[in-house]
Order: structure tokens, then C-alpha cells, then sequence
């Protein structure tokens, strides 16, 4: 036994020496290329699923058969296909019939989610009578209710009949109407915000009714409600006569109307053309019914606002800490035990991090400022609930170990015959620190950083109890003084993947969205990093260590 | 390791340095070092008077405790953490480890220059003007003429006036060497220790280095540590010899290479150890 495992190992290690290395060499680039292998798949992963959602698919009318010999017209999206054993529609209750093993069945959007039937419905492939595409087939997206798939038959003016026909005058009719009203519908959302809010807040100011201010505010007011009016009217002018893929009319006002196209009949331009468009929708808008649709642009500005809030208070205080440890402190028994803390903090679960940050910063510190600067808004507290400040400095917290370990080790990098330099010439320790061993020590302060933000721009878990919501009212920064609201709640886009991949009333919706929002996610952590990474090897190229 | 031992002994008889403590800029008086852990001392009671304006250089095998003397001259050694120094050093007759002494100020007055060129990484420049921005100095008339100045005495100007604001990293070790002296000149110090200068130079940056060492003395008291004795024949004035800790011997350099007086120095000079 013992003489054949020597021999294994010389042969091993021969078969090493002789080969310089082989052996080592393969199973070290294995290892690299499998890292590599898994990175790019998961990226490639979220990249077709993610952003193929943005695509204008063809609307297929399907003719399906229905028991009893009867049939039905279906129009919608196909949104995949998928093999399935016929064992398994059995024992789900269905009833393929007799034939092979595997059966093919059908992902189908169909819309029209406030038309009572199922948004989303399997379909077996063998129940397809026929399949067309028909070029009048139309998408309206809708700011509620999701998309209206229907085949447009006449556009009216409150009422009367503008046009009607299935030709491209009805199409053309129906852009300009559509434009019109996403004009009136834009006026109407600046008036509100802005004349409406500042005339209502003017006559709330003025309390008394004997106040001789008080006529003029209401009739400005007055005069704001009949603009509004108008415009309302202009928004709520147009509907669209619709046939549904079942033949049943339907009124659909163009208020609601965001977009309408025929995916049938564009051209591959004007197919891409959508693509981007949608796509930059998704980027820069709000998020609508329940975060199942829209956009996810405050989630992005949440992340980035944390993740930035974070580097900025992680940085001084773990360069700081590591400055006095390897700079200052005695080494001994407590420095190292004080390393050790610091290295079992990044071991320690982030969702505890959230517990403290709950419990400390938000509750005990949260309350203290409250009681001292906001009394008057108490019992609603204001610094007291969850909020941007206390989640960055919850993952300040979380990061700071990455921090402290990388600058102590740029620190110890920096060769002492520099200091000594420094020292030579009359320069005090702390100044040697400040003019000499700190600015040497930046890249790795940024190697740190990258470290930091990339954990804070992935973490959730710690949020969920220090400030993230489904859906925030506003951005954490504004133009009212004082233009960055730290106590306020803020959403995010790890949190925002979790909420509509598993909280959503209807995961076929946003199945899609989820790797949208994640491919989204790896794409500004990927930026967050390069950044850095940029800053850090310029900064290295200024301070390249003195190695002669 | 008999014969050893007995030169060890006939050390103790070695005769006091023949300058006066009155014309010396630094005078070691009685000198120990130990460092934490080791059982000998590095400095065994060393008495030493530097001339003023000369060139002292130090020779001995490595681990002689040359250089360890040598950094006892700028306090350097208060850095190292478990080093003992007992025993008195005296810059112009004041007492350097006076607690009223500012460490800051006096490497000001006495600076050094390293074995291995140490410029920072900044422009060339900066580097030069370093001391003087510690000091508070940043008005750009007084740091251009310092600056200049400076790497004029270290015969560097020429070589870099239209490089000023390259990095340091970026010019050769001899370059490099030769604006550590002029970064260290720059403060006006009136001592300069030099601990093996040239150690890690080709041979025509050695000799730069040697030349500008011969410039120097006009101006500066310069201690030179250095393993090369043909180095110390040809640029010091004054020589010391020291072996495992002691002052063997210290006299005019070229009394101490012709004539020796102590055969350990005989046997060094001659190559017969070392």
C-alpha cells in the first residue's frame, strides 16, 4: 500500500518535473476558464432573457381547437415552447389524447387583462388548427391594464366617428390623435405639479377667509380648474373602436394609450427603432401596476444614491481605522485580536447587519435626532424609520472590513526606506502619513472601494429592514431645500428583482422583467467597478512602488 | 575563534581618537545600542569626535554597527521599536537626546541619504522642495531658487532643469541618488550622513557620487558609511574602523590605510577579513 501510493506521487511528480509544470499549468487554467465560463453564461443568460423582452414579437391569431369540436381565436404573443411529457398534462388534468411521449406546448400573452380572460395561457401545439399573421393585428400599450391586443376598426372624436376602415388612413388618423393626446396628457401633468400645486398651497396658507389676499387666490385657482378642464377634455377626446380576436367590440379611450403599433407590418428600422425605445422606457420610467410594468428608473437612482452614500462613508472610516492599526497602534496581542474582529465582521450574515442597523441607527440614533431637531413632528417620526441614510451606513457597516483589510495591506506595501525618506527631512509622522504614505496607499484604498460597492450594489437582505420599499413616492433627491432627503425610503434594484420575481400577483408577467432588471443590475455594478478601476490604475501609475 | 577573542580584548586598549571635541561637530560620548532580542550590544560604548567640514567615513564587515551609529546621529533609530541607546551624542555641544530636543528639527540639521535611492513619487520638482513645503515654506520664488540651488550642488541641474515636473520614479539610480541629496541639501542641513551612498550604482554614478561628496565638504560635515574601502581612501579625510559593535580604530585616513596602528585594522584594510 505504501509502496504504490510513493509510487503514484513519483510518477505524479515526475510526470510535473519532467513536463515543467503541465499538469499544474492545465489544471490552473481550468480553473480560470471555468470562472471565466460561468461569468460570461450568466451574463449571456441575462442578456437574451432581459433584454429580448424589449422585442417587438410578431402577434400571432391562432385558431385553437376546443372541446366539444368547437374552436377559438386567440391573438397574443408567443412567448415560448416548451416540451413536456404527456404523463405530466395528465396527471395535471388535461387530456392530450392518445400519441408521442413529449408534447409541445405554448407560452401565449394574450393582453387584454381587464377583459376578463387569463393574461397568460398554456396551449398544446396540437390543438392549433391554424396560424396566421394578420398585418392589422395591434399592440396598444396601456399605462394600466397592460397591453390591448385587438385589431382597430374606427378612431372617434367624443362620440363621432373620425374614420373608420382597417386601412392605413385609420393607422396614420390614429398616430395623430394618439400624439395629440400624449401632448394634452403631459400639459395636464405640468399643470398639476406645478400651477395647481402652487395656487392650492397659496389659498391654504391664506387660513382666514377676511384676508383681502384670498379673492385673488381663488380666482387664480378658479382660473387654473378650467384649464385643467380643458386639457382633460383634450386627454379624454379620442377612443379607439377596437374588434377583439373573438370578434366582441371594444371601446378603448386613448387616454390610457401609450403606444400603439402593428408588430406585423414593421419594418426591421422600425422594429429596432421600438426596441430602443421601449428599452429606454424601461431604463428611465417609473414603475407601473404594482412594479409588473414600466420602468425601473428610481429603482437604478436608489442603487446608485446608496451605493455612492456608502462608498462615501465607508472610505474614511475604514482608511481611517486602517491607518491607525498598521500606522499607530501597538502591535500586539489587541491589535491582532482587533484584526481578527474586523475579519469575522465580513463573515457575519448581512441580514444581521440589518437587524442592528434597525435596531441602532434607526431606532436608537433615528429617535435621539428626532427627539432633538424634528419634536415638532413627532409622533411621525422623521430620521426614526427606515431610510437612505440608515441603510448606507448599515452597509458602510457591511463593507467596512474590505476597507480596512485592503488599505492595511497597501500600507504595508509601502516600502520604509519612503518614510524614512520623509522622516529624514524633519517631517513629522503625521506628516510623513499625509504627504507621502497615504497618497501611495490610494490604489489599494480604491481596491478596497471596488470591493465595497460592488457588495453594497448586490446586497438586499440588510435593506428590506433599513429602508427599501416596493414603491417609492418620490426620489431621495429633489429640488426642494434640502435637495438630498436622507431620511426618505428609496427603492432598489436588488430588491426590485426579489418584489416582482416573487412577490408579483403574476409571475408569467414578469418572469422577463426579473432578468431585465438583474441583467440591468450586473450591468451598473459593471460600470460602478470599472469606474473605479479606471481611477485606480491611474492613481497606481503615479504612485508605482519604487521597486529599482 | 581563539585569535578572535583575543582581538576582542585588545580592543579595550584602544587608544582615544586624536581629534579635539572642541572642533567637532558631533561628538558620541560613550555610546551603547542594543536592539530587543539580541544579547550583545550593537554599539559598545563608542567615543567619536566628527571634524567639522571633513569627510568621516565608517568602514567595518557588515553588521559592524556602522550604520546603526550612524542613524543614532539623526535619532533614526528612534523608530525602530525595542532599541536601547544609552550614553550621550552632541550636535555643536548640545545634547541630541534632550527632551527639549525636536526630533523634527534636528534631521532638519542633520540629514541623510540612503542606501537605496528613496525618491517619493512625485515630480522632481516636489521631491526637492519636500522639506521645504514641511517646513511651511510655499511661496514659489523661494521653492524655485532653493530648488535649483539645491540640484546644482547635487551636480543634477544640467541633467534635469527640463524635467522638472516628470516623476522622480522616472530617472536613473544615480539620477535618483543624486536628487536624494539635493532633496536633503534643500533644508541646508549642517551634518550629512550618507550610509553607503553609491551601493547600489554602476560604477561611473559611483563616481559621480564621490565627486559631489568632494564638492560637499566645502559646505557640510559628512559622515559616509561605506563597505568599500577604496571608497573611503578616496573621498574621506577621516576614517573610522569599527568590527562587532566597537570603535577600533579612528584616525586621519591616510595614516589609517598607510599605518595602522591596530593589527584588526591591518588585517581588514589588507583584505585578510571582511
Amino acid at each position: 500500500m505504501t509502496t504504490r501510493r510513493r509510487s503514484v506521487r513519483e510518477r505524479f511528480g515526475a510526470g510535473l518535473r519532467r513536463q515543467g509544470g503541465d499538469a499544474l499549468e492545465w489544471l490552473a487554467a481550468a480553473a480560470a476558464a471555468l470562472a471565466l465560463v460561468a461569468v460570461l453564461a450568466l451574463v449571456a443568460l441575462l442578456t437574451v432573457r432581459g433584454l429580448g423582452h424589449f422585442w417587438p414579437g410578431s402577434l400571432k391569431a391562432l385558431e385553437v381547437r376546443e372541446g366539444g369540436g368547437a374552436t377559438e381565436s386567440l391573438l397574443g404573443h408567443v412567448l415560448a415552447r416548451r416540451n413536456v411529457p404527456a404523463l405530466q398534462l395528465r396527471e395535471a388534468g388535461l387530456a392530450p389524447g392518445p400519441g408521442p411521449e413529449q408534447r409541445e406546448r405554448l407560452l401565449l400573452r394574450l393582453g387584454n387583462r381587464d377583459l376578463g380572460a387569463p393574461e397568460f395561457r398554456w396551449l398544446l401545439a396540437s390543438d392549433i388548427v391554424e396560424e396566421r399573421t394578420p398585418p392589422a393585428a395591434t399592440v396598444l400599450e396601456r399605462s394600466e391594464w397592460g397591453p390591448l391586443f385587438a385589431y382597430p376598426l374606427a378612431l372617434r372624436d367624443d362620440g363621432t366617428t373620425l374614420v373608420a376602415g382597417d386601412g392605413p388612413a385609420l393607422r396614420t388618423a390614429l398616430a395623430e390623435a394618439l400624439a395629440a393626446t400624449v401632448q394634452a396628457r403631459e400639459a395636464l401633468r405640468a399643470l398639476e405639479q406645478g400651477p395647481l400645486a402652487a395656487a392650492s398651497a397659496a389659498l391654504a396658507r391664506l387660513r382666514s377667509s377676511a384676508d383681502p389676499r384670498v379673492t385673488a387666490a381663488r380666482e387664480r385657482l378658479a382660473a387654473v380648474e378650467t384649464e385643467r378642464r380643458s386639457l382633460r377634455r383634450a386627454v379624454e377626446r379620442y377612443t379607439l373602436q377596437v374588434a377583439l380576436a373573438d370578434g366582441q367590440r371594444v371601446e378603448q379611450p386613448l387616454a390610457t394609450v401609450l403606444r400603439a403599433y402593428q408588430p406585423n407590418a414593421l419594418s426591421l428600422p422600425a422594429r429596432l427603432g421600438l426596441y430602443f425605445s421601449q428599452l429606454w422606457d424601461f431604463v428611465s420610467g417609473a414603475p407601473r401596476e404594482g412594479n409588473t410594468d414600466g420602468g425601473v428608473f428610481p429603482a437604478i437612482f436608489g442603487t446608485v444614491a446608496l451605493v455612492l452614500l456608502t462608498a462615501v462613508l465607508v472610505t474614511p472610516l475604514g482608511v481611517l481605522a486602517a491607518v491607525y492599526l498598521h500606522e499607530y497602534a501597538r502591535q500586539g496581542p489587541l491589535t491582532r485580536l482587533v484584526r481578527i474582529a474586523v475579519n469575522n465582521l465580513a463573515g457575519v450574515p448581512s441580514l444581521v447587519f440589518g437587524v442592528f442597523g434597525l435596531g441602532f441607527f434607526v431606532y436608537v440614533l433615528g429617535g435621539e435626532i428626532d427627539a432633538l431637531f424634528f419634536a415638532d413632528r413627532l409622533p411621525s417620526p422623521t430620521f426614526g424609520s427606515p431610510g437612505l441614510l440608515w441603510a448606507s451606513l448599515t452597509l458602510a457597516l457591511l463593507t467596512l472590513p474590505v476597507v480596512i483589510v485592503a488599505t492595511e495591506e497597501g500600507l504595508a506595501r509601502i516600502p520604509r526606506s519612503v518614510r524614512e525618506g520623509s522622516l529624514a527631512l524633519g517631517a513629522t509622522r503625521a506628516e510623513t502619513l499625509w504627504r507621502v504614505v497615504l497618497p501611495m496607499a490610494t490604489p489599494a484604498m480604491m481596491t478596497g472601494l471596488v470591493l465595497a460597492v460592488a457588495r453594497a450594489a448586490g446586497e438586499v437582505a440588510p435593506l428590506m429592514l433599513v429602508g427599501v420599499v416596493k414603491l417609492a413616492p418620490k426620489l431621495p433627491v429633489s429640488d426642494e431645500f434640502p435637495y438630498l432627503h436622507l431620511e426618505q425610503k428609496f427603492m432598489n434594484l436588488g430588491f426590485h428583482i426579489y418584489d416582482i420575481g416573487f412577490h408579483s400577483p403574476d409571475p408569467d408577467a414578469t418572469r422577463s422583467l426579473v432578468y431585465a432588471t438583474a441583467f440591468l443590475l450586473v450591468a451598473l455594478i459593471l460600470v460602478l467597478n470599472l469606474a473605479a478601476v479606471i481611477l485606480r490604475n491611474r492613481l497606481r501609475e503615479r504612485y508605482k512602488s519604487l521597486d529599482t | 575563534m581563539t585569535e578572535h577573542s583575543i582581538n576582542v580584548q585588545a580592543l579595550r586598549r584602544a587608544p582615544a581618537p586624536r581629534v579635539s571635541a572642541e572642533g567637532a561637530a558631533l561628538v558620541a560620548d560613550s555610546l551603547s545600542l542594543h536592539y530587543d532580542g539580541s544579547a550583545a550590544p550593537a554599539l559598545d560604548r563608542i567615543d567619536l569626535a566628527i571634524p567639522r567640514q571633513r569627510v568621516t567615513a565608517f568602514i567595518g564587515p557588515s553588521g559592524c554597527g556602522k550604520s546603526s551609529l550612524l542613524r543614532c546621529f539623526n535619532r533614526m533609530n528612534d523608530l525602530i521599536e525595542g532599541c536601547r541607546i544609552s550614553g550621550r551624542i552632541r550636535l555643536d555641544g548640545e545634547d541630541i537626546h534632550d527632551p527639549a530636543v525636536d526630533v523634527a528639527s534636528l534631521r532638519r540639521r542633520v540629514g541623510m541619504v540612503f542606501q537605496a535611492p528613496n525618491p517619493f513619487p512625485k515630480t522632481v520638482f516636489e521631491n526637492v522642495a519636500y522639506g521645504l513645503r514641511i517646513q511651511g515654506i510655499n511661496r514659489k520664488r523661494v521653492l524655485d531658487e532653493t530648488v535649483e540651488k539645491a540640484l546644482r550642488a547635487a551636480a543634477l541641474w544640467d541633467e534635469v532643469k527640463d524635467r522638472l515636473d516628470d516623476s522622480a520614479l522616472a530617472l536613473s539610480g544615480g539620477q535618483q541618488q543624486r536628487l536624494v541629496i539635493a532633496r536633503t541639501i534643500a533644508v541646508e542641513p549642517e551634518v550629512l550622513l550618507l550610509d553607503e551612498p553609491a551601493s547600489s550604482l554602476d560604477p561611473i554614478s559611483t563616481l559621480r557620487i564621490e565627486e559631489l561628496i568632494y564638492e560637499l565638504k566645502t559646505r557640510y560635515t559628512i559622515v559616509i558609511v561605506t563597505h568599500n574601502m577604496q571608497q573611503a581612501a578616496r573621498v574621506s579625510d577621516m576614517t573610522a574602523f569599527m568590527y562587532m559593535g566597537r570603535l577600533v580604530e579612528f584616525g586621519e585616513t591616510d595614516t589609517l590605510f598607510t599605518n595602522p596602528e591596530q593589527r584588526q585594522t591591518e588585517d581588514y584594510i589588507t583584505g585578510r577579513y571582511g
